[in-house]
């Protein structure tokens, strides 16, 4: 691990930025040093990504100074900034999908000869620079059958290729499995010990107290410390995020009541992605779904749920209901889902905090097809204030909310519901904190109230602090049931990679 | 328990919000004021705009595109496109026309709106059924039903000077104000209702916003596309059968396609925007009129027409780029 007292490569001086009347950053000053991994760390709208968003280019500082390796910089674009050796590797990487992967790595460069792309120095130099970075990706291949860390692998490559020594990381891992989080941790070690400066944006304190040398907290804008993250621990960083100490992070675990009831019965069911799989899910449970991205955890969800086909075998709800045909129908029955993604299939961004809050139940809402608007207001602020969102008021778009205040829309509407069964599907991802324990306390209590709930999750601690049952799947088929004292870390990962199962 | 561990937002969030909540009222209100102001300059350089008469004859012409229009905001709403009505209104005059010929008005006036309603239906389960791009669907409709209407005027203008109870349905007097003009407003008023205040409007605007996420949510989403082009397809042959009545001839013209433009033109320069899940009816009726009030003050001021075109062109390239800009803001 290269050491943080290496030469200042970066440093910002007081810089500023308001958005309308909200101070994003106030007055923030930090050092960077060269060929170091630096993390930046706090809530939601603490000012992080505000911060590598000023240093990639992308946004411009009101006030201070970005000073780059002795001199003073101000960019005005990611171009720009690029020129300067600084890149950005978003969350969501951007390729198209198309071209190939060597095409992506060099878009907008390519060697050309009166206009036309020459393919051979295109792929020689796209097979010294993987070779360089260390990667195996093939080069010929469509960057549109990449998963998503391999895309990622592509931004680097494209980083690299531009010769930069400034990378700019924000939440890289929060849409990859543990798996290949960890294959890009050590790609990001990889950079630092060969003299690329990294700035790390994550949520995820784990990986920053394993792959920073310093970290950096934010909160409400500003700085609140800088340092070596030897000296830190999950504690210090979260009491500093939040300016208060957070107690347990998991609420205690009500047991079910011996005996209670199967609320929901799946036998050999078989979807795409879903290889013929069958459990019970009793009356006040929660049954975690660990496993590899891919494995089929979602598929399973959605197959359940009736957003994807049944191909065979059955799921049935109260010994009765057969489930699996339409959203419509799971949520008239008593199923309800938090879907994976609540930008793409969870929210309508346009409209307001409420009627998404309502939707999955307009039709007790209205007389002849009309919404008693005061009603719905009431149903909604009542369900909305329980799970604790707050924000703009709620006739405000929910696009306004924070992502955690977003995530606990989807919780009031699930609570309008009134479902037997809940599947959650990693119903904390891009989540901060204090929202994070919310939800946790809110999937506890569903089941304290009797309600089944289904956990996805690629976060293995919050799959082991909160199921009374882990079932674990690889390759669209459950290859272990655990339960009790068996839920452990190396039980889950021990079935999630095990060959030759199931 | 929950709001203790709660992270405390920093009180500037709320401040900023607020005003971004009210920029967007702002814009939400905006054509408002190029369409009072050109209202304005009208009636100073204009001494017969604003005469009573004028106004009422603006109105009387636009009815057919405003019913058009308002049915088409909801179909741009839901996240589809109908490029058909053009060719629906087409057919739906000269199927009323036909039959008015022999049969009696009120027989006429339902083949017509029937006409337009099964077309609308073909469109919506063709779009949904098959999942193909509706703008492609309906412009084939467009074509086609193009077609069809040549086949029942064998190109032959359709005269009705001495069909009096036809014309009754659009030319009768109602407190000074012709009936077309009433069923207009009739319209518009039904189709805003059912956008703003009831459940499938809702639905609309969700299917529109984020469709999968609505059909997650228990949302038909198919079936409220299918209502969407239905309700197009039946306000078309609406337009066809007032139009028909208004001027008691009917007759089958390529020019109908290009109605199809003029109401998507309206609907857009109004402020609903082409990608789904936002807009409202009266703003289309404020686009359309807008239009249809250049129109009129370039024919008052006496103007050379070809400017005309031109200038309604730039105006609703103006607005998908005010829009597009927007939306990149938000």
């Amino acid at each position: 691990m290269s050491a943080s007292a290496g030469p200042a490569y970066l440093e910002l001086l007081d810089v500023a930025k308001h958005f309308g009347g909200v101070q994003a950053l106030d007055r923030v000053s930090l050092t960077v040093h060269k060929g170091s991994v630096h993390a930046l760390v706090g809530e939601n709208g603490a000012g992080k990504s505000t911060l590598g968003r000023i240093v990639a280019g992308v946004l411009g500082a009101d006030g201070g100074r970005v000073i780059l390796d002795g001199t003073d910089v101000t960019f005005r674009s990611p171009r720009e900034a690029l020129e300067h050796g600084v890149a950005a590797i978003s969350q969501e990487p951007s390729v198209v999908p198309r071209l190939t992967v060597a095409e992506n790595v060099f878009l907008g460069v390519e060697p050309t000869e009166g206009g036309f792309i020459r393919k051979r120095p295109l792929r020689n130099a796209y097979a010294k620079l993987a070779a360089d970075a260390g990667f195996d990706l093939p080069g010929g291949m469509p960057a549109g059958r990449l998963r998503t860390s391999e895309q990622q692998k592509v931004e680097i490559l494209r980083a690299l290729s531009r010769d930069a020594r400034l990378i700019v990381m924000d939440e890289p891992t929060a849409a990859l499995g543990s798996h290949e989080a960890r294959q890009l941790y050590t790609i990001i070690r990889g950079l630092a010990a060969s003299g690329k400066t990294i700035i790390l944006i994550s949520h995820f304190l784990r990986e920053v107290l394993e792959l920073a040398d310093t970290v950096t907290v934010l909160r409400d804008g500003r700085l609140v410390k800088t340092s070596p993250t030897a000296a830190e621990t999950d504690a210090s960083l979260v009491e500093a995020m939040l300016g208060r100490p957070l107690t347990a992070t998991f609420p205690p675990r009500s047991l079910p009541p011996a005996g209670a009831p199967v609320l929901m019965r799946a036998r050999d069911l078989r979807a795409a992605g879903v290889e013929g799989v069958g459990f019970d899910l009793r009356a006040g449970e929660i049954l975690g779904l660990a496993g590899l991205v891919g494995a089929g955890r979602t598929e399973l969800a959605r197959a359940i749920f009736g957003a994807a086909k049944v191909e065979s075998g059955e799921v049935v709800l109260l010994e009765s209901v057969r489930l699996g045909r339409s959203p419509r129908r799971s949520l008239s029955a008593g199923l309800a889902m938090i879907p994976e993604s609540r930008k793409d299939d969870g929210l309508i961004f346009g409209r307001s905090t409420i009627e998404n809050a309502t939707i999955s139940r307009l039709d007790a809402l209205t007389t002849f097809g009309v919404v008693r608007r005061r009603r719905e207001r009431r149903a909604a602020t009542a369900v909305l204030e329980r799970c604790g969102v707050r924000g703009a008021g709620y006739s405000a778009p929910v696009a306004q909310l924070s992502g955690g205040n977003q995530q606990k829309v989807l919780l009031a509407r699930t609570l309008l519901c009134e479902p037997r069964v809940v599947i959650a599907d990693e119903p904390t991802r891009g989540v901060d904190v204090g929202a994070k324990r919310a939800i946790y306390d809110f999937l506890t209590s569903l089941a304290a109230d009797g309600l089944g709930v289904i956990l996805i999750s690629s976060e293995l601690e919050e799959v082991i602090g909160l199921s009374h049952r882990v079932l674990v799947m690889r390759r669209g088929r459950i290859t272990s049931e655990l339960e009790g004292e068996a839920i452990t870390e190396a039980a889950i990962l021990g079935a999630s990679f095990a060959e030759g199962t199931g | 328990m929950t709001t203790r561990v709660v992270a405390e937002e920093p009180a500037g969030v709320w401040s900023s919000v607020r005003s971004r909540v009210h920029a967007r009222r702002i814009r939400s209100a905006a054509i408002l004021v190029p369409f009072f102001l050109l209202f304005g300059v009208l009636c100073l350089t204009s001494k017969p705009f604003s005469s009573r008469a004028n106004l009422l004859d603006i109105l009387d012409q636009q009815s057919a595109t405003l019913i058009i229009a308002a049915a088409g905001t909801l179909v741009l709403i839901a996240g589809g496109i109908d490029l058909s009505v053009g060719a629906v209104y087409g057919f739906s005059a000269v199927v009323s026309a036909h039959f008015a010929l022999h049969q009696s008005a009120g027989l006429a006036i339902f083949l017509g709106i029937g006409a337009g309603l099964l077309i609308g239906i073909a469109n919506g389960l063709v779009i949904t059924t098959l999942r193909i791009n509706s703008l492609i669907a309906t412009l084939g409709m467009a074509f086609i039903i193009n077609g069809c209407s040549n086949l029942v005027t064998n190109g032959n203008l359709l005269v009705l000077f001495n069909k009096t109870a036809f014309g009754e349905l659009a030319r009768t007097e109602f407190l000074g104000v012709k009936t077309s003009i009433w069923l207009m407003v009739a319209v518009v008023i039904a189709f805003g209702l059912l956008l703003a205040t009831t459940a499938a409007g809702r639905y609309m605007y969700a299917a529109g916003g984020n469709a999968e996420a609505a059909r997650l949510a228990g949302v038909r989403v198919a079936g409220i596309r299918v209502l969407t082009f239905a309700l197009s397809g039946a306000a078309a042959g609406l337009a066809g059968v007032i139009d028909t009545s208004r001027v008691l001839s009917a007759q089958a013209s390529p020019d109908d396609t290009t109605l199809a433009f003029t109401v998507l033109a309206g609907i857009v320069v109004g402020g609903t925007s082409i990608a789904g899940g936002e807009g409202a009816v009266w703003r289309s009726v404020v686009g359309v009129l807008f239009i249809a009030l250049i129109g009129n003050g370039y024919l008052l001021l006496g103007y050379d027409p070809l400017y005309e075109q031109i200038t309604e062109g730039a105006l609703l390239l103006l607005a998908v780029g005010l829009d597009a800009v927007s939306r990149r803001r938000g």
